[in-house]
């Protein structure tokens, strides 16, 4: 892959790779006897790798290929690639997790394994790995197919893909050493946040110089989509992670907010993470894959528009609804479940418009099960959409918070939409990359799409009971006013369900590890078929179209 | 002006929902301007025009 770029780019990867591998050695000096100084030698390691990639193909000819005829999928192959990794890694962390919890001896008394430590592995894993491997990926690809332009650039695609992975693995290692500023979704400490904003700050304007090449009037609608995903990230990200570090040789920083600023700060940011990075990004991949595979374009684009705005300015407002009842100042308590409630407009608009879409190509999504995926995928976020909105409710929110009926609709959202959707996408677009007929067995989709919504299933049924028990038995009294049940009464109670979603998840599990052998498989046997569409034409300038600096 | 939490509260809740009103209005009136139709109908459409490749 490194011969497909021209020497001046080369020498551009290998000098980036050696700055990011003396900011490591840095990093490794100043943090001596700190988990900041492992991070340290990860850097130097990771970039080092990279290095030496750079340097093997330093010598290699110039490519010979028009770059004026193709698009640059490079970047997006090893992006789905890597968020398949991340995909099987933040699962089984899940599956552990939830096991420690109904089996607690599975923590096998280290220190790295315990639950605390192992559960923003999975949740960063999963969401971050995962998923933002798989909007990096995915973006590259729609921003080039819907603009008809080549990637603005040879070397900033995989800086942002390479850097961002950087950043995923010094957030999970962090975690292993009880590195933590200990808010939920960003939880990496200072560096780790700085080094994140330099590699977003790149894939935005990587976005944005493709976009400006575009040869169509229109920007299509996913594009919409996944620039609030960048934009509105970055804004949520550099002021949620404001904090003075403790020294510069040490992971601990402290917030530059206080008390109940702190926490409006970080559940504006929390909430925002979902809309954005879990919502606003994966839209646009359903705005892009489902008509495409279907075949349909999508149902109503005036009601794409209108959701989008509707999304993006209902959206920030939404995170008060995670502090009611405390000490942040009623109205806007009352503002943001005000908010979470009109959401349900926008996001229903965009459910609906996406299961429209299919009306008329029922057939297809009952043969396909690429196409399944999708359409579930809408489903399940009309679902939870529905009850995010419900749950944002005072009322609702006095019985459902703190308790495991959050966790159930956390993940009717993580697994029904954003995995299935991603899920789907992935299956729609590996056959086009690497230039196949079809992916290795359609048997192996089919088993992934029922093992994906089996545990689905099980999994929110089982929190949705448990959290109800446990909601109901914290608030039960006895006739002379104190509680009539013990904290440990209620894990007895609920145990049966976290047996039950150890199931669920090991069969979500399942499915996502059939899909990355379905892909590996792919790449390696399936046959090969030049697409009639999506395939380079002849152009007469024989000569590189992109300027070599970038 | 004294940043107090009257000040910022009132202005939240009087320009917050002024401003909210007038992009709606202007939202909408965007997604349904009728001579933007062909437009987005063309948008909409192009996804699934053949995609031989980038034109530069």
């Amino acid at each position: 892959m490194m011969t497909r770029l021209m020497a001046t780019e080369r020498q551009g990867a290998l000098i980036l790779s050696g700055l990011v591998a003396l900011a490591g050695l840095i990093l490794a000096a100043a943090g001596r006897g700190d988990p900041m100084g492992v991070h340290g030698w990860i850097t130097l390691v990771f970039a080092g790798g990279v290095l030496l990639i750079a340097l093997r193909a330093l010598d290699a000819p110039e490519p010979t290929e028009d770059r004026l005829a193709s698009y640059y999928d490079d970047p997006t192959k090893v992006g789905i690639l890597l968020a398949l990794f991340w995909a099987v890694v933040g699962m089984g962390m899940g599956v552990w997790v939830a096991a420690q919890l109904a089996w607690p001896e599975l923590r096998f008394d280290a220190p790295w394994s315990s639950f605390g430590r192992l559960r923003p592995v999975h949740t960063s894993g999963v969401i971050f790995g995962f998923g933002g491997n798989a909007l990096i990926a995915t973006s590259f690809h729609v921003m080039q197919r819907t603009s008809r332009a080549r990637l603005a650039g040879h070397l900033s695609p995989w800086f942002v893909l390479l850097g961002f992975n950087l950043f995923c693995l010094v957030a999970a290692s962090g975690y292993l050493m009880g590195v933590t500023q200990s808010k939920e979704y960003a939880e990496p400490e200072w560096y780790a946040d700085i080094w994140l904003v330099i590699v977003w700050v790149v894939y935005f304007v990587l976005y944005m110089r493709t976009l400006a090449r575009r040869n169509e009037p229109h920007i299509y609608v996913a594009n919409w989509y996944y620039l609030a995903f960048i934009l509105v990230v970055a804004m949520l990200h550099i002021v949620n992670n404001l904090a003075v570090p403790a020294s510069f040789g040490a992971a601990k920083s402290y917030s530059a907010f206080a008390g109940v600023q702190d926490a409006m700060t970080q559940w504006w940011y929390g909430h925002n993470a979902v809309a954005f990075f879990l919502t606003a990004g994966f839209l646009g991949m359903l705005y892009y894959f489902l008509p495409k595979r279907a075949e349909r374009p999508i149902y109503s684009y005036r009601l794409s528009i209108l959701s989008f705005w509707g999304i993006v300015f209902f959206y920030i407002w939404a995170g008060s609804h995670h502090l009611h009842y405390t000490a942040l100042p009623q109205w806007v308590q009352t503002l943001g479940m005000t908010f979470s409630v009109m959401l349900l407009v926008p996001s229903w608009a965009s459910a609906g418009n996406a299961l429209m879409t299919l009306n008329g190509a029922w057939h297809k999504v009952r043969d396909d099960a690429t196409l399944r995926f999708m359409m579930l995928a809408a489903v399940f976020y009309g679902l939870s959409t529905f009850e995010g909105s419900f749950m944002a409710v005072r009322a609702v929110n006095s019985l459902s918070h703190y308790t495991d009926w959050t966790v159930g609709h956390v993940h009717a959202g993580a697994m029904g939409w954003v995995a299935l959707i991603s899920f789907g996408s992935i299956y729609a677009v590996v056959p086009l990359l690497w230039r196949k007929e079809a992916m290795y067995s359609w048997k192996l989709v089919e088993s992934h799409f029922w093992l994906a919504l089996a545990g689905t299933v099980i999994y929110v049924f089982a929190m949705w009971n448990s959290g109800i028990t446990q909601g109901l038995m914290w608030r039960t009294y006895t006739e002379s006013g104190t509680l009539a049940y013990s904290f440990t009464e209620t894990l007895v109670a609920m145990r049966p369900y976290y047996i039950a979603r150890v199931i669920g998840g090991a069969l979500f599990l399942a499915g996502a590890v059939i899909g990355a052998y379905n892909v590996y498989m792919t790449i390696r046997v399936a046959g090969h078929q030049a697409p009639q569409i999506d395939y380079p034409t002849g152009s007469e300038a024989n000569e590189p179209a992109v300027p070599a600096a970038e | 002006m004294d940043l107090t939490y009257e000040a910022t509260s009132t202005f939240a809740k009087s320009f917050g929902l002024i401003y909210l009103i007038v992009l709606s209005v202007g939202i909408t009136a965007y997604a349904f301007w009728p001579s933007l139709g062909k437009r987005f109908d063309k948008a909409a459409k192009s996804l699934l025009d053949d995609e031989d490749g980038p034109c530069r």
